[in-house]
């Protein structure tokens, strides 16, 4: 089995979000960079379980992006898979991004097409429904488990209240949450291993972005916190009725 | 032109997060200057027609059984059909679990930009530019689309539902729909509970409580108030409370009325999760604790003290002894 993991660089959760030139440009001085969790907890560490239980799985992951992004595809190299496809080029919208995978896939020929549920910069959620749609394959978005049995995948999907289970034929693309992987840490053969892991690098293919950010804001600060003494939680509750009519 | 608009159901029943994307589409309809227009695939047993007093004008109703359950791929052939029938110029869904999984394939499809996390009307001053969340509710963005036709997903709890008059027509749509590939074998449902995502008031709470034995009084305040409870990370990860109770920002993110925090110090990942909720309050004993800088009202105290009382308090209120 072939599996393809889409790999998106993102801000550590805890950067501080500020805005550049005139509010249109995302201020990345001293900002950490990341594996995007979902891509890495969930999607990545799928694919390295699936390899642990039949070996021979081979994982390719992808990453859309220029020459910086580099030591995020090296450090999810260091947690498994086997190569890595850069396609060197600036991130425009979620089409064009999904544009690039798909080319990707259709060139590789998988089996399956592992994403993470969103990124945590943009939260689309949109990448893996576009990419299936490129490639005419079924899609499963905010899986919680997966299994292989044969050809076909059973996999749990998140639904309001509860969940539900799919079967469907491989190939497929699944877009990947909590539960479905539990987080780990690479270790020190998994980075020296790493380093000498092949990373392609491939020229993007022909796709207009259909969307364009004008503008960045911040929302409006809170008023302040309104404290009220323990002993007199009916004012808490007065308030509540009264004033934010929340209950 | 229209403004055709999905209308999200599950056995049968129409979600309450359609009500708001009714009403949006609507508002966005006037604003254009067209008429909204609705679909819905697969057995209904509500009554669509009374769907008008959220403003649409129509109904396209697809009651194909096959189309009973989502096949992301099956239904965004039908709705793409549809949208082409009416002249759709803008399609807009919820950015719920099944917006998320058709919206992006859609825009493929019908070579639409979409905007997925809108929690506004569209700007159409100069162009088409939709404000949506990022970062996590951190910041927002506005985004240009550019194509003729248009998709906006919008943010559950973003738009306030606009309740009016008008009963709409209801209107048998036959599409081609394809066989589906996924097939669904189960659906387990919690069942009686208030669905999380979609709770009006959340009672959350965290490490604070000590234990999961501890629990039954957040249960009781939540039962009060009619409340779908929850739980920070760290509570989840210990197996006090079922990870589908976890919100932040690797669990779920949800924007409720009002979010009750209780032992919760509100860490920067907790806060990504629950920020878009309109009302936020926190009980901790830790005049320090972050969250209160997120909160609009705090109580600094023992949880197990305050607890019984507030629940007390808003029996009172609501007039039950």
């Amino acid at each position: 089995m072939k599996i393809l993991v889409c790999i998106s660089k993102t801000p550590d959760t805890t950067a501080k979000i500020a805005f550049t030139d005139n509010n249109t440009k995302f201020d990345v001085n001293g900002v950490q960079w990341i594996i995007n969790p979902y891509d890495e907890w969930y999607a990545l560490v799928k694919a390295i379980e699936l390899k642990e239980a039949d070996a021979s799985t081979t994982i390719h992951l992808v990453t859309v992006g220029t020459a910086d992004a580099e030591p995020i595809i090296r450090k999810a190299l260091a947690l498994g898979g086997d190569e890595a496809i850069r396609v060197n080029a600036d991130s425009h919208d979620s089409f064009y991004i999904a544009s690039q995978i798909a080319e990707v896939a259709k060139q590789g020929g998988y089996d399956l097409v592992l994403t993470g549920k969103e990124t945590i910069d943009y939260n689309g959620s949109s990448i893996g429904g576009m990419v299936a749609e490129l490639l005419d394959l079924p899609y499963i978005s905010l899986a919680t488990k997966f299994e292989l049995a044969g050809g076909n995948a059973t996999i749990t999907r998140e639904i309001e209240g509860g969940e539900e289970v799919n079967v469907v034929a491989l190939p497929a693309v699944v877009s990947a949450q909590k539960g479905m992987a539990e987080a780990r840490i690479p270790n020190m053969r998994g980075i020296m291993a790493a380093r000498t892991k092949p990373l392609k690098v491939t020229e993007p293919t022909a796709a207009d972005p259909m969307t364009t950010v004008t503008g960045f804001g911040l929302p409006p600060a809170k008023a302040g916190v309104k404290l009220v003494a323990a002993d007199n939680v009916e004012e808490l509750v007065r308030l509540l009725h009264e004033e934010a009519k929340a209950i | 032109m229209s403004v055709l608009i999905f209308i999200d159901t599950a056995e049968g029943h129409v979600k309450k997060v359609s009500h708001e994307v009714l009403s949006y589409g609507a508002k966005v309809a006037e604003q254009l200057g067209t008429t909204a227009e609705a679909i819905v695939l697969g057995a209904v047993s509500d009554d669509l027609a009374s769907l008008g007093k959220y403003g649409v004008k129509k109904i396209h109703h697809v009651a194909n059984d096959t189309l009973n359950n989502l096949d992301a791929q099956v239904y965004t052939k039908v709705i793409a059909q549809v949208a082409a029938a009416c002249n759709a110029k803008l399609i807009i869904f919820s950015n719920n679990l099944n917006g998320k999984a058709i919206a992006p394939r859609l825009s493929v499809r019908m070579k639409a930009g979409l905007v997925a996390g809108a929690v506004a009307l569209p700007d159409t001053s100069n162009g088409f530019v939709v404000r949506k969340n990022v970062f996590s509710g951190k910041a927002f963005a506005n985004i240009a689309v550019s194509t003729d036709i248009k998709i906006i997903a919008l943010n559950p709890n973003a738009f306030q539902v606009i309740t009016g008059e008008g009963i709409a027509e209801v209107v048998p749509f036959s599409a081609s729909v394809d066989a589906p590939k996924v097939k669904v074998t189960a659906v387990n449902k919690t069942s009686g509970e208030i669905v999380l995502t979609e709770a009006e008031i959340v009672v959350s709470a965290g490490r604070g409580l000590k234990g999961p034995e501890n629990w039954g009084m957040v249960e009781e305040l939540a039962k009060t108030l009619h409340a779908a409870t929850a739980c920070s990370r760290p509570v989840a990860d210990a197996h006090w409370r079922p990870h589908n109770e976890h919100v932040g920002q690797t669990g779920y993110a949800i924007a409720p009325n009002l979010y009750i925090a209780i032992g919760i110090s509100g860490a920067i990942q907790h806060l990504a999760g629950v920020n878009r909720s309109k009302v936020i309050v926190v009980i901790n004993k830790d005049p320090e604790a972050p969250f209160f800088k997120a909160a609009d009202y705090g109580i600094v105290g023992d949880a197990f003290e305050v607890i019984p009382k507030f629940t007390e308090a808003i029996r009172k209120l609501k007039g039950v002894a």
